[in-house]
This record gives structure tokens, sequence and C-alpha cells, in this order.
């Protein structure tokens, strides 16, 4: 069993337990920062495995939540609705992602982040002309529905199908990124040139991990309007994808359990800080400032860079200690 | 089917108005090692640029084995077993000596871009992965980053990833560019070994390792070739000792 598991199994072991002490902690809280934890792991999936900064990360996350919203208020009835609502959440999102993503590979660098990030304001435009999307209301009172049976409307129940989801998505995206694609598109983010060179399509990767990343951010946002009730033209905003962003970086690009732990902070940062109103912004923004400054890696980032330096530091010691009581002694004075 | 594993007609690139490399024929034959030489300016990095489709011809053709492969992309002339080497090391910093090559490997599985399945599943190529690093004398190095090796090693591994796809033919940019008096002998070995069964095509200026390892010479100067042969024939070529001593202008 690899690292990573155990400690995903030993964080999913005391998420059980979030139900029974609502005092201490707050099932809804505790969802919110698994959806935008979900959302994090997805755009980590692009930027810190396969090196592209995307944009557009809001628009998958909102198309999903928009296409589940809108499917739940039809037929949220029926037995099937929920696993297939949803289900046409996550499609929606992989297909918009195929459409950015296909037009924006074909340049490098800034002017790809660009190009998500017009492409996305379209579909945040989109979102407020159609009708089906409520336009400025956005979509409200979703129902929940029910899984396999499962009656999701009380919040103790959700809590439980919204962490089973979570680890599922999770672990989809540890599986990608140790996989023999995975392994490729780590090549890419190193050296592209050299990639090519060993015979493979970069384009095409990048375009694969585009479309994956989109999915499983639309996974999280589908997941969202569950839990919430509610999708707004928030979801699609440009704000939404600098925050997903921020939450990555502050965690730790590029890492397994940096993002979790970057949309932890900043999800808990405006919740707790509500109080003080608009200012949460700037305290979050001075954290950024810090973490950029003193610890570019992030939290996670930092962490696993000194548990590592430590080691060799460990390895070198024992290389050089010479042995054991052989040390001359010194010569009296 | 003609002896030369690589050849050009009529190889043209403009750049704007200025004519970079123009009307090259170039033959290179199976099993030798070529050398690509030539003044500064003289188009040699441009025709290495046009071989591995980094630029599109303006003119002419690009033969391999007989086959046109002109308006191929970089990925597949390396499908067809064409691989290049770069110019400064071309390593994937942030992974494994082994896993560099593993990489190179991978794409025998047809694997590449399955998703679901786990790392372990490239756990088969581990012992290819480890005897072609003790072949070019890595494989105690084999865990360690390969942004940690000192720069000839980089150069080593650079050429481990290469033999791992076993190409029959091998494009080389400056092989021994940047790199210390020992270091340049131990590449040279290791060019001899590699070439066996193999067709070398080379860009070099260290005209020791050309006149000890390369078969034949062409001589760039002004993006046309000037002169063709041996070591012994090209050196002693008037018009050669004029273009890199200056001639006249001197």
């Amino acid at each position: 069993m690899s690292t990573t598991f155990k400690i995903f199994l030993v964080l999913c072991a005391a998420l059980l337990v979030v139900p029974f002490v609502p005092g201490l902690i707050y099932p809804v809280f505790v969802m919110k920062v698994l959806c935008y934890g979900l959302f994090a792991c997805a755009f980590n999936l692009l930027l810190g495995f396969t090196g592209l900064v995307s944009f557009a990360h809001a628009a998958f996350l909102g198309s999903a939540g928009y296409v589940t919203g809108a499917l739940m208020i039809r037929f949220g009835g029926h037995p099937l609705g929920m696993p297939a609502a949803f289900l046409a959440g996550v499609a929606a999102a992989a297909l918009v992602g195929f459409a950015i993503g296909g037009l924006a590979i074909r340049r490098k660098g800034i002017y790809f982040a660009m190009i998500t990030l017009a492409l996305s304001q379209i579909v945040y435009f989109l979102a407020v002309q159609f009708r089906w999307t409520g336009g400025e209301d956005g979509l409200q009172g979703i129902p929940r529905g029910s899984l396999f049976g499962l009656d999701l409307s009380t919040d103790t129940t959700m809590y439980y199908v919204t962490l089973g989801l979570f680890a599922v998505g999770f672990l989809f995206v540890d599986r990608i990124v140790h996989s023999p694609f995975g392994q490729i598109l780590q090549a890419v983010r190193d050296n592209e040139a050299r990639a090519t060179s060993l015979g493979y399509d970069t384009d095409r990767f990048k375009l694969i991990a585009f479309v994956l990343s989109a999915g499983v951010a639309g996974y999280a946002g589908a997941l969202k309007a569950l839990v919430f009730q509610l999708v707004s033209l928030n979801d699609v905003s440009l704000h939404t994808s600098t925050e997903v962003v921020l939450m990555t970086l502050l965690g730790g690009v590029g890492t397994i359990f940096g993002p979790l732990v970057g949309a932890a902070l900043v999800v808990g940062l405006q919740n707790y800080l509500a109080t003080i109103g608009d200012l949460v912004t700037v305290v979050i923004g001075l954290i950024f400032i810090v973490c950029v400054s003193f610890f570019r890696r992030g939290f996670v980032g930092e962490f696993l860079h000194l548990r590592r330096r430590r080691s060799e530091r460990a390895v070198r010691r024992k290389a050089l200690r010479p042995a054991p009581e052989t040390s001359p002694a010194a010569e009296p004075a | 089917m003609s002896d030369c594993a690589l050849e050009t007609e009529g190889l043209t690139k403009m750049f704007g108005g200025f004519t970079a490399v123009r009307d090259v024929a170039l033959q290179v034959k199976r099993h030798t090692i070529h050398a690509l030489i030539g003044p500064n300016g003289a188009g040699k990095t441009t025709v290495f640029n046009l071989l591995t489709k980094v630029h599109r011809p303006t003119g002419g053709r690009i033969l391999y084995e007989g086959t046109d492969i002109t308006a191929d992309t970089p990925a597949t002339i390396a499908r067809r077993g064409i691989v290049r080497s770069f110019q400064i090391s071309a390593t994937f910093p942030h992974m494994s000596v082994r896993d560099n090559v593993r990489v190179a490997l991978q794409r025998r599985l047809g694997t590449q871009y399955q998703f679901w399945r786990s790392i372990r599943s490239l756990s088969v190529l581990n012992e290819r992965a480890m005897e072609l690093l003790s072949e070019v004398g890595l494989a105690d190095y084999a865990e360690a980053n390969a942004a940690d090796l000192s720069y000839g090693r980089k150069r080593t591994l650079e050429i481990a990833t290469t033999l791992a796809l076993d190409p029959p033919l091998l494009l080389l940019d400056e092989p021994t560019q940047g790199m210390a008096l020992e270091d340049v002998d131990r590449i040279k070995q290791l060019i001899r070994k590699i070439a066996q069964g193999r067709t070398i095509l080379m860009v070099e200026h260290n005209m020791s390792v050309v006149s000890d390892l390369c078969h034949t010479i062409t001589v760039l100067q002004r993006g046309e070739i000037l002169a063709q042969g041996s070591y012994g024939e090209v050196s002693n070529d008037p018009a050669v000792k004029s273009a890199y001593l200056g001639g006249g202008h001197a």
C-alpha cells in the first residue's frame, strides 16, 4: 500500500466521524471543502502534472453544475434522476473542456492561458443569456433526489455520499498521475521537445489531460450543485477560476494532497472570517504574498521538500561518518 | 534500393528573403557516421532543423530509406526510427534516471494513453532500463533525479534514453558541445559503440571528434555544400581551407 493511500485512508476515517460532532465542525462546511478540494485537484492535474495554466476551470465547474441542476429540477423525482443528472454534468464539462482545450493547446504559455480565459468568458456570457440557466438568478432550490433508493435530502446522508464521491474522484486523479499516461504527461511537462523526439504526440497528451481535468472539475461542480442545491453565476466566473489557482499554489502545486490543503485553507478562512466581510480578501491576499515570497512550494510542497532534504542529509552523514572508535586520539600537548 | 539511409534532394530553406539553405543534396550511407561541418552561419543547424522537422523546407525533398518524409511531423519521424539529440542536454529533470529511460521504452508497450492503469504495469520495463544504464555506465545513478547529474552524465543519460528506442538512424546535434576533455573522450567512445549497426548523422564543431569518428564529412558554407568526402579529402580541399581560414580576406 502506498503512503499516499495510507494518508488518504486516515483522512477519510477522520472525515467519517464529522457528522457526530456537529458542534466541533460543521458537516456542510466540510462538504464545501471537499467539493473545492476536488476542484483544485482537477486544476492541479493540469498545472502541476502537465504544466498548463488554465483560467477556464470555473467554466467546467459551472457548466457541470448548471446541467446537473437543470436536469434535477426537471427529473429529480425519477429514481435514476440523480446519477443520470450527475453524469450528464460531468459529460458536459468534459465536452466544454474538449472545445476549449482543443483550441487552446495550439498555443503555448501565456497565450494558452489567455485563450482559456477568453473562451471561459464566453461560457459566462452564455450562462447569463440562456433561459435554462436562470440568468442572473442562477438555479435555486435544486432537489438532491435519491441515489439507489437513498434519500439525499438530509445533510447527514448527503455528507456520506459526498465523502464517497469525493474519495472516488480523488483516487481517480491519483491514478491518472500514477499511470503510464501520467508518466508521459510528466515527461511532456519536464521537456516537451524531448518527449516529441521520443515519438510522443505531445499535443494529444495535453488535450486528453485537459479533458480529464475538465471532467473532474465538472464532477466537483455537479457535486457542489447537489450539496448546496444552488448554482449561480459565481460558479462560472473568473473569480472562481483564479481562486482555484490560489488554492493549488497555497497547498503545493504538483503534490497530491496540496490542493486539498489549499482548498481547506481558503474555504476555511472565507468561512470563519466571514464576520469581517470583504477584509477576508485582504487576509487571503496577504497570505498569498507571504506564500509566494517565502515558501513557493506551498504548504505540502515545503513539507515534502524539508523531509527529503533531511533524509538526504542523513544519508550523507552516514556515508561520511568514519568507522566507529578509530579516530586517532589527540596528541598530548 | 539505394544504400542511403537518409537522402535530401534540392533541400532549400528561405527565411523571408534570406536563403539559409540552398539546394542541398545530402547522402548519408547506411551504417556510417556522417558529419555536417562548416563555419558559423553556414546553415548546419538549419539543415539539422529541417531534417528533424523543426522547420518546413521551402523546397526539396527528404527521403528516409526511400520514403518521402518531407511532410512528416517530429513525432512521426521518431516513430519511423529517426531519433534526434539536442544541443543542450535533454533529460526529464524531475524524473529519476531510470524513469527517463523508461519513458522511451514505454512506447513499445503501447499503453501511453492508458490513464486508468497502474504505474506498476511499467515495472516490466525496469530490467531493460537498467541494462541500458549499465551499458552507458550510469547504473549507480538509477534512483537519482536527472536534474542532479553532472553535465557529462546528463548527456550520457540522453544517449541511453535514445538507445532505448533502438533507432536505426540517429541525428546528433553537437554531441560534445560544452564538454570537458575527459567527457569528450567518453562520449566519443560511446558514439563509436552505439554506431554498430546504425547510421549516425551529426553536426559537430570539434575536429578531433569528426576526424576520429566520421566516415564521411559534408562541409557547408553559406547554405550550400562546399565539399564532401573523407576527413583526409575534405581537410586538403583548398576551398574548405579558405572557408575556414578566411582565405584571401584574412
